[in-house]
């Protein structure tokens, strides 16, 4: 007979998702010698995080709360969590971000001198320089920037190994048990129902991703994170072509955009298996998963733009994911005043696997209840109420 | 010619496509057929190319005048305007339907079989259709053994590929190993080409067939066709064993030998049973498994059929559920050829019948008769010949699964064990088994199957439906999906 506590069915920490973000707070939670039980309604990485590119980057933030909290993870990535490193294949491959025309080399200027102000490592990078870094990149380029912290990883493998890590810790993940409610004392939530029956813990962490907003809502309360889709190509694997992750510099501009409409920019990068993934797509469409082929066709276009090597290359397939994302890009990160017990740890947008490693590590200290590394408060998951009164 | 408009979409000219563009077209629709071959005939009546062969001999072909009887039709059609045919055009993507039209625009792009000269002006990049029937076929169900991986080692139906395409025979000494009444012909057609059989190992046992007699008494062609193997059989003295299996294949560069053994029941060696045999070719059967990405694409719903594959979901009609898509052939569920003819027939009359044109009910009443008592005999046979429950006992830790990957069994394992991964989907993601070049077609079964026995499961639809789906049908060039942003608008 197994006790309701060696099935993890009383915790300390219950963790809501076994995305990036998820396995992160319940690694981090169970290294601080907490008691973690991690549910999720599919298999683990079903949601975003298998859906993503796995790319670690520094070089499309400006200043403000979220480069604070991307150059905190870098320093997890590197730090925490260097002995992984290999497990789930973390690469410091560096970033190189180029211009098409005057205008926006001048643009790419500008955004690297604020970005060396606040602390970000970038080297500007002639026209004529760019085949150094990348042979085969067309020759029309104005200008570039490379940024040497840009990193990458198998979103899926870290997924995988922090639960791992977290269950040899003592950790229970729980696969195929989505939770369908909250159980009360007074205001505070003590727990949560699943159709596999309850789970008790004093702390609950909802790392539901882009479905964030329905836990929330489990719980009577607001949190707003909605689903922005992206499609990524992937290519038919090929020898060693491209070097780093290379973008174009207009991705900044989309990264940072609230536009509803559709925004490509070409985002294209190999991975260690030798395909090439080719990015990157925004828009707001809610979750409509059916294919479209304007956005493939201008992915392509653009990714033959930055290297016309690709022109004879085979996409084999394309998958599509829906960034979660709320109203003011920042994501949502701290317990939440209205519901004592709960916190919330989602929102990443387009920066979730990048910023899980910092995001874990922050919410185990403010579940311990010792002061953040960072401050949270820009980060507050009841700001949006504030809004609306 | 890009911005053509046709009543009907049929994909794949074999033996279910060839027979719904030609009933289609009888009964006045106009009809696109698509197909990746450069000839019609699909699979099973694949011939060499007749342009350079000329008119041959058609050895080793049932049902041959089945078959120029619709390739006439064909051509009646084409002339009179009522088919245009596209052979060597790959389908690479159904775009979702058009709210406004209800129609679908199909992507289309040189297949394999294209040579150089044949370049794409020839050829529409794509056409848009009113209703779309969906033949695609299917290809050999491969399961690994250790060795599989050794050049010589084929799939059964690559063999018989080979001899029916080309006229080649793959090696001087071969053995033919899996299950199911296919590993006959194949055996045959080696020893007829000149190759020596030195055994065809038959995984399940003869009995089996007995309780099932009965069904395949209903199908009287292919009971003959059983009685004229068993002669040709006796002639080259091809010895046929059952509940053996090849436990493994040797070779340094290529095959050069194999282990059989005996199984029991469930498919677990027997100990002290191993023989070995000298042979250059090794040709393994487990019967076929759908191609399903056109079906999966446009949403149709799929199960687990008897047989373990996945198959598309149809009614008694052959319309799929999503209105206006119609799906025939192996697609939903290894039937054979006949079954797939008449399953064309019916899915063209029925897709005429929803578009407002009178057809025969007694036609349509006469082909759910024949399909019925084809798929008796299917289910009959797919019970006689299963693929052995514990075949995946069969496998080594270093024994390769997925060849474009390079994932063995070994590793799957450990993304079980250390790392939770307890369905096909997540095996995929955290181990990549299907995840290059073929997109799991040769690799996708045995994941599923590897994946349910890890677990200590049955696999399940969802576990074949995550190795099936494929968002584009074949692999097309980034230019060719690039052109596209000149010509459609948001
Ligand atoms: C095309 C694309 C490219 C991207 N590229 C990058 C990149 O390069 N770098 C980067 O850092 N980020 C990238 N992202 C963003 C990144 O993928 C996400 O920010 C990140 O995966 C979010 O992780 P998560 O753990 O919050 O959510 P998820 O991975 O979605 O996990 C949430 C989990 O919650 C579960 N869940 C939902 N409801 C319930 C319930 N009721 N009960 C139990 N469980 C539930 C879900 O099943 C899911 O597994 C990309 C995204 C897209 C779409
Ligand atoms: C190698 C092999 C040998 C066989 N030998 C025998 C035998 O001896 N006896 C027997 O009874 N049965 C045999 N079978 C089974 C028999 O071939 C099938 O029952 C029959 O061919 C099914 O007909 P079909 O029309 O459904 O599919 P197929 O004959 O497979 O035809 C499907 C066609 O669709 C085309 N296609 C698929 N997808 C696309 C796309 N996206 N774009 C363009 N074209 C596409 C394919 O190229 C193919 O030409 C064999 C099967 C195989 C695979």
């Amino acid at each position: 007979m197994t006790t309701a506590v060696e099935s993890g069915r009383t915790a300390d920490v219950i963790v809501i998702g076994a995305g990036a973000v998820g396995a992160a707070t319940a690694y981090f939670a169970a290294r601080a010698g907490l008691r973690v039980t991690v549910l999720d309604s599919g298999p683990l990485a079903g949601g975003t995080s298998s859906a993503c590119e796995g790319n670690i980057l520094v070089s499309d933030k400006e200043a403000g709360p979220e480069l604070d909290l991307s150059l905190y993870s870098q320093k997890i990535w590197r730090e925490d969590l260097a002995e992984f490193a290999d497990l789930f294949e973390f690469e410091s491959k560096g970033g190189l971000v180029v211009a098409a025309s005057e205008r926006s080399a001048q643009s790419l200027h500008d955004l690297t001198e604020r970005q060396r102000a606040s602390g970000i490592q970038v080297t500007n990078v002639p026209a004529n320089s760019l085949t150094d870094y990348e042979p085969h990149i067309s020759k029309k380029l104005t200008a570039g920037a490379f940024y040497p912290e840009d990193a990458q990883v198998q979103p899926m493998l870290v997924v995988a190994h922090l639960l791992r890590l977290a269950r040899e810790l003592g950790a229970f993940v729980h696969t195929r048990t989505p939770v369908t409610g909250f159980i009360r004392k007074g205001a505070a939530a003590i727990g949560v129902q699943t159709p596999q029956g309850d789970f008790h813990a004093p702390s609950i962490v909802n790392a539901a991703g882009t479905w964030a907003g329905n836990i929330a809502d489990l719980a009577g309360i607001h949190v707003p994170v909605l689903p922005r889709r992206g499609f990524v190509l992937v290519t038919e694997p090929l020898p060693v072509t491209i070097h780093h992750k290379v973008y174009a510099a207009e991705y900044v501009d989309n990264v940072l955009s609230s536009d509803a409409g559709l925004q490509t920019s070409p985002v294209v990068e190999g991975t260690d298996s030798g395909t090439v993934l080719i990015g990157s797509s925004r828009e707001r469409v809610g979750f409509d998963r059916t294919v479209s082929l304007p956005v493939l066709a201008a992915l392509a276009a653009k990714a033959i733009d930055l290297f016309p090597v690709l022109e004879d290359i085979k996409a084999i397939r394309h998958y599509h994911g829906f960034r979660p994302y709320c109203p003011d890009h920042l994501p949502v990160i701290g317990p939440d005043p209205r519901v004592p017990g709960l916190w919330h740890a989602a929102g990443h947008e387009g920066a979730g696997i990048g910023l899980s490693a910092g995001t874990g590590k922050l919410i185990a200290q403010s579940i311990i209840g010792i002061s953040t590394d960072l401050p949270l408060g820009s980060f507050a998951p009841e700001r949006f109420e504030q809004v609306l009164t | 010619m890009t911005d053509r408009v046709f009543d009907i979409g049929v994909i794949g000219a074999g033996p279910a496509g060839l027979a719904a563009a030609t009933a289609a077209a009888s009964v006045g629709l106009s009809v696109v057929l698509i197909d990746a071959g450069s000839q019609p005939g699909g699979q099973y009546w694949r011939h060499p190319d007749e342009q350079q062969v000329g008119e041959t001999d058609h050895a080793g072909h049932h049902d041959w005048t089945t078959f120029t009887t619709m390739r006439s039709a064909l051509h009646t059609a084409m002339e009179a305007g009522h088919i245009t045919y596209l052979p060597d055009t790959q389908l690479w993507l159904i775009d979702p339907v058009k709210e406004a039209t209800a129609r679908r625009t199909l992507r289309l792009t040189n297949s394999y079989t294209a040579g150089p000269e044949q370049h794409i002006a020839r050829r529409p990049t794509e056409v848009t259709v009113d209703q779309l029937i969906l033949c695609p076929g299917g290809y050999d169900r491969q399961l690994p053994v250790p060795g599989w991986d050794l050049p010589g080692v084929m799939a059964a139906g690559g063999v018989q590929a080979l001899l029916k395409g080309s006229r080649t025979v793959a090696g001087r000494r071969a053995i033919i190993a899996g299950t199911g009444p296919f590993l006959l012909p194949v055996a045959v057609g080696l020893a007829e080409a000149g190759a020596e059989v030195v055994s065809i190992c038959e995984a399940g046992a003869i009995r089996n067939w007995l309780p099932h007699v009965a069904a395949a008494a209903q199908v009287p062609s292919k009971g003959l066709e059983g009685a004229q193997y068993a002669a040709l059989m006796a002639k080259h003295r091809i010895p046929y064993r059952s509940r053996t299996i090849i436990r493994a294949i040797h070779g340094e560069t290529s095959v050069e030998a194999v282990t059989t053994c005996k199984v029991d029941s469930s498919g677990t060696p027997i100990a002290g049973t191993e023989r070995r045999y000298e042979v250059d070719v090794v040709g393994l059967g487990w019967g076929f498994t759908p191609s399903l990405e056109l079906p999966v694409m446009v949403g149709a719903q799929t199960r687990r059929d008897v047989d373990g594959s996945l198959v598309a979901v149809v009614d008694d009609q052959q319309r799929s559920g999503i209105p206006g898509v119609y799906i025939a052939g192996e697609a939903t569920g290894v039937g054979g050829a006949s079954m797939a003819v008449a399953e064309g027939k019916l899915a063209a009359l029925t897709a005429a019948a929803d578009s407002g044109r009178p057809i025969s009910p007694r036609d349509v009443s006469r082909l759910q008769h024949k399909i019925k008592r084809f798929r008796g005999f299917a289910v009959a046979m797919h019970t006689a010949h299963p693929v052995p429950e514990a075949w995946t006992g069969w496998l080594e830790p270093e024994t390769v699964v997925c060849r474009c990957e390079e994932v063995n069994y070994g590793d799957l394992c450990t993304a079980h064990e250390e790392l939770q991964a307890d369905d096909a989907r997540t095996l995929k993601l955290v181990a990549r088994p299907g995840m290059g070049w073929c997109q799991g077609r040769v690799c996708g079964y045995a994941i599923a199957g590897i994946a349910a026995s890890l677990c200590g499961r049955e696999p399940s639809e969802e576990d074949l439906r995550s190795q099936g789906k494929r968002t584009l049908a074949s692999p097309v060039a980034l230019s060719d999906l690039a052109a596209l942003n000149n010509e459609i608008h948001l």
